[in-house]
C-alpha cells in the first residue's frame, strides 16, 4: 500500500461510492475519479507492463500526455476499447478495466524475461536480428513479433455503436479551458462573437482544478471557474464542449474535435451516438492548450511509484488521493515544490526535495524548509529500488561537476519535475514557425501560418495572473479580428505559485557508463543507452533518431519524452537545442477512434445505392442485380431452377419470338432547351441536328475533342427549342460536366440550358414483334401507326393516364418503343404494361440479356467496344459524322491522317469454327497459329456470348484493318489451345433491318 | 480542408468543388484551320507550375459553374479566384506577403 484517500478534499464526490473491477478485482471509487486515481486510491502501483521489456509499470501522469497506464475498458465483446489512458478514464458503476501486455498476470509477467535480455534488445534490433535466415520471416520472425509486440487487444466484432459528425462554424474557437483558455472565451464572447470553447477534460478548469488556495478577483479558484463556465453556458453565443479534443489542425483554420459522448456513462443510451467528430471553421482560433510537465531521466525512472510532481498534486487536490505516504521529491523547477508542500499540509511525510540545481534559492526553498522539508540542492539521482515499486532512492550530491556523496533515502513515491514543456502541437500542425527560448529552454510558438494566436503557458506565459490576462487579451483581440471589438478584463490573482522553468535532458551521473537504464520514452522503451548507440552508429538527425530508436513514436506521440530525448541528443552532440531541431509534430494530438472518421458512411450508407422505381418490383420477381456505377440493375430474372445461360436463353428468345420488357431507367437524361439547343447539340455531336424534325430522334455519337469517341445515346426533338437527350448509365455525370462545360467557358453566347433529368424519368423500354399490340390499348392521344410513328419518332401522350414521351426506338433490333413516364408513376405505368403483356406472353429481361440482344446486332456498348482509342469510323458508325459541318467536338482531330490509318484496330464481327465455344472478353487475336510468346497481337474481343436465336457463339472484336480481313480465319491464343475464329460483319441478325422497321 | 471562393456563391469548402484543369487553354474558334502542332499543344501540352498557376476549378456541388483561380502550388494556398472570361489578375497585386 502507498496510495491512500486522504479525509477530505478533492473534487471527487465522496457521497457517491462507485464499484468497477480490475484484473477482475473489484474495486471502488467516487464519482468524480479517473480510473488512476481510484486505482491509486486503492494501493494500485503496477498499471501495465511495457511495450517491448515488460518491466512493470507505474502511472506517471494524470492527464492525457501519460505513457505507462494503458488498459482495456470492456463493456461486452463488441465494446472493447484498448490502449485507453486510466488517466482519462473516468470512473462509471460496473466498468470493467483490465491491464495489457502481461501473461500470466501483472505482477508476474512471463515476458518480463525480455528484461532479461535487454543487452540482446538494443535499438533498431529487429533491424539487425531477424535478417537470416530469410525464409524465417514470414513463417517465424513476423508472427514472433507481433505476438510479442504491440498493445492492447482490438476487439473481433464489428463495432455495433454509432458515431456522429457536425460541421461547425464559429468567430473563436478556443482550444483547451484552463486559465487562459476560459478567460480568452470571456472577453471574446462579451464581444458577440461566437465562441467555441472546448477541452479533453470532463470538467472545465484546467491546472485552476489543482490550484484551490488560489484566488481571482477574489473568489476561490473553483469558484471562479463555476462561475465563468456559468456565464459561458448562459450565452447563447457560446458552445462549451468538454471531453473533447482537438486532435488535428487543417488548412483554413479547419480542426477537428472529437467529442466523446457516452463513454463515462454506465448505462448508455442507445439512441446517442458514441462518440462525435467536430469539423470546425472559426475565422480564428486561440490555441491555449497549457503545458506538460517532464519527468527527469535517471537510472530506474520508471519504477512504478516515480510520477510527476504536477500529477501527484492532480491526484491529491482534484481526488483527493496522497500517491504515497512518504515521498521524496527530485526536481529541477520550483513549480514542483507545491506538489511536496500540498502533500505535506494533507499530512503525508516528505523526506527530502532533492533540487538538481546547483544555485536552486528563494521562495520555494525558504517555503517547504520552514515547512520541516529537508532540501538540498546540487543532488542527482544515481538509482532507485523496489521489485515492483519504488523503495529507496539513491540521491547523488554533485561538486564542481562530481558526484561525490550518495545517499539512500526510503520512499514509496518519488515525485519528479524537470519543469514544463509547452503543448505546442497544435500550433505545430497549423505550420507556424517555433522558435527555441533560452531562458524557457523550450520551444514557443513564432510566426504564425494560420490566423491564431496562442495564450497562457503554451507560448510559456508563467503565472496565473499572466496567463489570465494573456488569454483575456488574446480573446479580445480574436474577436476584434473576427469582426467583434471587447476590452479585455483584467485580472487580479492571489496565489502561492512558483516558477515553471526548468531543466530538459538527463540528470549527471557518477559513471558515464550506467549499469541500469535510463528511460526517455517510456511507452516505447527508449533509453539514454538505446539514443546513444543511434548516435554512435552515424544517426545525428533527430528525425532518423526518432525513426531507428522509435523514441516519441507511440501512441502518446511523444508528450513526456521528445525534449528530454533532444536535450540528450544535443548534449551528446555537444550542439544546441535549436540546432538539433525538433522532430515533426503530427495529428492526433491523442489516440482517436476510426468510428468517428467513418461516422455515418457505414453498411447500407457507405456508399448511395440508386435504384430504379422498379426496383422492389424487380426483387419479388427473383431478379439477380448488378452495380452499374451507384445504380442496381436487373441483369436477369431466373425462374425456379433456372441459371443464368438458362434464364438469358429464354428472356432472349422471347424478346425475338414475342415481346419483353425492360427498365431503362438508369440511362442519363439531359433537358437541352433554348434558342440555340440545336446549334449547341450540333457543335456538342457528331451529328448534325439542325435538320432533326420536331417528332423524330437520331443515334448521337459524342467525342472528345481528341477525336476518340466518349459516349453515345439517343437525341430526341421534342419542341423546335426542346431536346431530349439520352447518355449512358455511366456516363450521364460526366457527359453533363462536359457539355456545362463547353457551354459556360467555350461557347457562353450560345443560348440553351442543361437541365439533368436522369431521376425525373422511369424508363420502360418494351421490345419485340408484339410490342405495338402490348402498348396500343394503354396509351391515349397517340397514333401507333408505322407511318405515324415510324422507327426513331417521338411523341408524346398519356399512358394509363400519365403523361409520356414515347420513342419508337430499339437497342434489341426488333420492333420497340421506350415509355418514359414521370418517376413517381413509373412502378404503376410497369406493372400495368406487365399485366396487359400477359396474354403477349411479355418477358421481363435484364441487362446480360439487353447485351446479347445488341450484340446480335453489332450496337456497340461504349465502354465495351470502346477504350478511349477507339474513333466513330472504327467502331463501324462513321456514317453518322455530319460531313458538312464546320466544326463539332473532335472534328479537328478526326482530320489527322493516322485516324485514318488502314491498319487501325476496327470493329468486327467473330464466329468461331466450333460454334459452341464462347471467346473470353478481353482475349487476345492473332494473324496465325504456332507464334511463340510475345506474339504479334493485332486485336481483342470486346463483346462474346452464345446468341439464343442463332444458336451458336457470337463475338465483336477490334482488329487491326478488320473491315479488309473479313473472311479471314483469325487465332484466339487461349492455354488450352489456339481457338480459330472467321472474321465477318459486326450484324449477326437481321442485318437488313426489317424486323425493326416492323 | 482548404475555404475556395467561388466567384458566385462565395467562401466555400473544398468538397464543393472539383479541379478542371489549367486555365486560360483556350479552344482555337476554327479549329480546322489550325496546323496539327497547334492542335496538339491545345489537346496535351500542359504547364506542370512550381508556384502560382492558372487553374480552372467548378463549383460542382453549389452553383456549377466554372471559373479560374491563381493557386500557389508549393502552398497549395489560393490567391486569387475569378470569372470565366475575365482577365488574370495582376498576381503582384494578390500575392501574399
Amino acid at each position: 500500500m502507498s496510495g491512500r484517500r486522504i479525509e477530505h478534499g478533492g473534487r471527487v464526490d465522496r457521497s457517491r461510492v462507485i464499484r468497477f473491477t480490475f484484473d477482475g478485482k473489484t474495486c471502488s471509487g467516487f464519482a468524480g475519479d479517473t480510473l488512476a486515481s481510484a486505482l491509486l486510491a486503492n494501493g494500485v502501483r503496477v498499471f501495465g507492463r511495457s511495450f517491448k521489456y515488460h518491466r512493470p509499470r507505474g502511472v506517471i501522469a494524470a492527464g492525457s500526455e501519460e505513457p505507462n497506464a494503458l488498459v482495456t475498458v470492456i463493456r461486452d465483446e463488441a465494446r472493447c476499447a484498448p490502449n485507453l489512458r486510466a488517466t482519462q478514464v473516468e470512473l462509471y458503476d460496473g466498468l470493467v478495466a483490465r491491464s495489457q501486455n502481461r501473461w500470466p498476470s501483472l505482477d508476474f509477467d512471463v515476458q518480463a524475461v525480455n528484461d532479461l535480455l535487454s543487452p540482446l534488445l538494443p535499438a533498431a534490433f529487429y533491424y539487425k536480428t531477424f535478417m537470416w535466415p530469410r525464409a524465417a520471416w514470414h513463417k517465424l520472425y513476423e508472427p514472433l513479433i507481433r505476438r510479442a509486440a504491440g498493445l492492447g487487444e482490438s476487439p473481433t466484432l464489428p463495432d455495433p455503436d454509432r458515431y456522429s459528425q457536425r460541421f461547425a462554424h464559429c468567430d473563436v474557437l478556443v482550444v483547451g479551458a484552463g486559465p487562459a483558455g476560459i478567460a480568452a472565451a470571456l472577453s471574446a464572447s462579451t464581444s458577440g462573437a461566437r465562441v467555441m470553447l472546448c477541452d479533453e477534460q470532463p470538467e472545465f478548469g484546467g491546472s485552476l482544478l489543482d490550484e484551490p488556495t488560489a484566488t481571482i478577483d477574489g473568489k476561490a479558484s473553483g469558484d471562479w471557474v463555476r462561475d465563468s463556465i456559468a456565464t459561458l453556458r448562459a450565452r447563447a453565443n457560446v458552445t462549451l464542449l468538454s471531453r473533447t479534443t482537438a486532435f488535428g489542425y487543417f488548412p483554413h483554420n479547419l480542426l477537428g474535435l472529437n467529442e466523446r459522448i457516452t463513454e463515462h456513462l454506465p448505462a448508455p443510451s442507445a439512441n446517442m451516438p458514441r462518440e462525435r467528430l467536430w469539423q470546425v471553421r472559426a475565422a480564428r482560433v486561440v490555441i491555449a492548450t497549457g503545458s506538460i510537465e517532464r519527468p527527469l531521466v535517471f537510472p530506474g525512472n520508471d519504477r512504478p511509484g516515480v510520477m510527476l510532481a504536477s500529477a501527484a498534486r492532480t491526484y491529491l487536490n482534484r481526488h483527493g488521493v496522497a500517491v504515497g505516504q512518504n515521498v521524496v521529491l527530485v526536481t529541477g523547477s520550483d513549480a514542483a515544490y507545491s506538489a511536496a508542500l500540498d502533500l505535506r499540509v494533507a499530512g503525508v511525510r516528505v523526506a527530502l526535495i532533492a533540487d538538481v540545481r546547483t544555485d536552486a534559492a528563494g521562495a520555494p526553498l525558504d517555503t517547504a524548509r520552514q515547512a520541516g522539508i529537508e532540501v538540498v540542492t546540487g543532488a542527482t539521482v544515481l538509482g532507485t529500488r523496489g521489485r515492483l515499486g519504488v523503495r529507496e532512492v539513491t540521491i547523488g550530491m554533485l561538486a564542481s561537476g562530481a558526484v561525490n556523496d550518495t545517499r539512500r533515502v526510503e520512499c514509496d513515491a518519488l515525485l519528479v519535475s524537470g519543469g514544463y514543456t509547452p503543448s505546442v502541437h497544435l500550433f505545430s500542425q497549423s505550420r507556424g514557425k517555433l522558435e527555441f527560448n533560452e531562458a524557457r529552454q523550450a520551444f514557443l510558438p513564432s510566426i504564425s501560418a494560420e490566423p491564431e494566436c496562442s495564450a497562457g503557458s503554451c507560448r510559456g506565459v508563467d503565472g496565473y495572473a499572466e496567463v489570465l490576462n494573456d488569454g483575456a487579451r488574446v480573446g479580445a483581440e480574436s474577436a476584434l479580428a473576427a469582426g467583434h471589438s471587447v476590452a479585455a478584463q483584467q485580472y487580479r490573482v492571489q496565489s502561492r505559485e512558483f516558477s515553471m522553468h526548468g531543466l530538459p535532458g538527463v540528470l549527471p551521473q557518477a559513471n558515464h557508463l550506467q549499469p541500469s537504464r535510463a528511460f526517455v520514452d517510456f511507452q516505447n522503451d527508449v533509453t539514454t543507452k538505446d539514443l546513444a548507440l543511434a548516435m554512435s552508429e552515424g544517426f545525428e538527425s533527430v528525425e532518423h533518431i526518432k525513426r531507428y530508436t522509435t523514441t516519441g513514436m507511440a501512441t502518446d506521440q511523444g508528450k513526456t519524452s521528445n525534449m528530454n530525448a533532444l536535450a540528450f541528443v544535443a548534449g551528446e552532440l555537444g550542439r544546441a537545442i535549436p540546432k538539433v531541431g525538433l522532430t515533426t509534430f503530427r495529428m492526433p494530438y491523442t489516440p482517436i477512434t476510426f468510428g468517428i472518421f467513418a461516422g455515418y458512411d457505414r453498411g447500407d450508407l457507405f456508399d448511395p445505392v440508386r435504384p430504379t422505381p422498379m426496383h422492389d418490383w424487380a426483387v419479388q420477381q427473383a431478379a439477380v442485380f448488378e452495380d452499374v456505377g451507384q445504380w442496381k440493375r436487373a441483369r436477369y430474372f431466373p425462374r425456379p431452377g433456372e441459371d443464368m445461360h438458362a434464364a438469358v436463353e429464354r428472356e432472349c428468345k422471347a424478346v425475338r419470338a414475342g415481346v419483353g420488357m425492360f427498365d431503362a431507367s438508369t440511362l442519363g437524361k439531359i433537358e437541352v432547351v433554348g434558342p440555340d439547343a440545336a446549334t449547341f447539340l450540333s457543335r456538342m455531336y457528331v451529328n448534325g441536328f439542325a435538320t432533326l424534325a420536331v417528332g423524330r430522334s437520331r443515334y448521337g455519337i459524342l467525342l472528345r475533342d481528341d477525336g476518340f469517341i466518349y459516349d453515345d445515346g439517343v437525341i430526341a426533338r421534342i419542341a423546335e427549342d426542346r431536346f431530349h437527350v439520352t447518355t449512358t448509365t455511366g456516363g450521364a455525370a460526366r457527359v453533363f460536366g462536359m457539355m456545362e462545360d463547353y457551354l459556360q467557358t467555350e461557347w457562353p453566347d450560345v443560348k440553351c440550358w442543361l437541365t439533368s433529368t436522369t431521376e425525373q424519368w422511369c424508363v420502360i423500354a418494351v421490345q419485340g414483334p408484339r410490342a405495338r399490340d402490348v402498348l396500343a390499348p394503354l396509351v391515349s392521344d397517340v397514333d401507333f401507326s408505322a407511318a405515324a410513328l415510324p422507327h426513331l419518332g417521338v411523341t408524346q401522350g398519356r399512358i394509363c393516364g400519365v403523361p409520356m414521351r414515347l420513342f419508337r426506338m430499339s437497342f434489341t433490333g426488333e420492333l420497340g418503343y421506350e415509355v418514359n413516364v414521370p418517376s413517381d408513376y413509373g412502378l404503376a405505368v410497369w406493372e400495368a404494361i406487365h399485366a396487359a403483356g400477359q396474354s403477349h406472353g411479355i418477358t421481363p429481361y435484364g441487362t446480360e440479356t439487353m447485351h446479347v440482344l445488341r450484340a446480335e446486332k453489332g450496337y456497340i456498348i461504349v465502354g465495351q467496344e470502346t477504350d478511349g482509342t477507339v474513333t466513330p469510323d472504327d467502331a463501324g458508325l462513321g456514317w453518322a459524322i455530319a460531313k458538312s459541318k464546320p466544326d463539332f467536338v473532335g472534328k479537328r482531330s478526326l482530320a489527322r491522317a493516322t485516324m485514318h490509318a488502314p491498319d487501325r484496330k476496327q470493329l468486327v464481327g467473330l464466329l468461331t469454327a466450333d460454334p459452341r465455344v464462347v471467346l473470353d472478353e478481353g482475349a487476345q487475336i492473332v494473324a496465325t497459329r504456332g507464334q511463340r510468346a510475345p506474339m504479334k497481337m493485332i486485336g481483342h474481343v470486346t463483346s462474346s456470348y452464345h446468341s439464343a436465336v442463332l444458336g451458336r457463339s457470337i463475338a465483336l472484336a477490334l482488329v487491326r484493318g478488320g473491315r479488309a480481313r473479313i473472311g479471314e480465319t483469325l487465332y484466339v491464343p487461349m492455354p488450352g489451345g489456339e481457338i480459330p475464329v472467321q472474321v465477318t460483319a459486326t450484324v449477326f441478325y437481321d442485318a437488313e433491318g426489317a424486323r425493326l422497321h416492323g | 480542408m482548404l475555404l475556395i471562393q467561388c466567384p458566385y456563391c462565395g467562401l466555400r469548402p473544398e468538397l464543393e468543388f472539383a479541379y478542371a484543369g489549367q486555365a486560360h487553354v483556350a479552344r482555337p474558334a476554327d479549329p480546322s484551320t489550325t496546323s496539327p502542332e497547334q492542335w496538339a499543344e491545345f489537346l496535351y501540352l500542359r504547364n506542370n507550375t512550381r508556384g502560382i498557376h492558372a487553374e480552372r476549378w467548378r463549383h460542382v456541388r453549389g452553383c456549377a459553374r466554372f471559373f479560374n483561380a491563381l493557386r500557389d502550388t508549393t502552398t497549395d494556398h489560393f490567391l486569387a479566384t475569378y470569372r470565366a472570361g475575365e482577365p488574370m489578375p495582376a498576381i503582384q497585386a494578390v500575392q501574399q506577403p
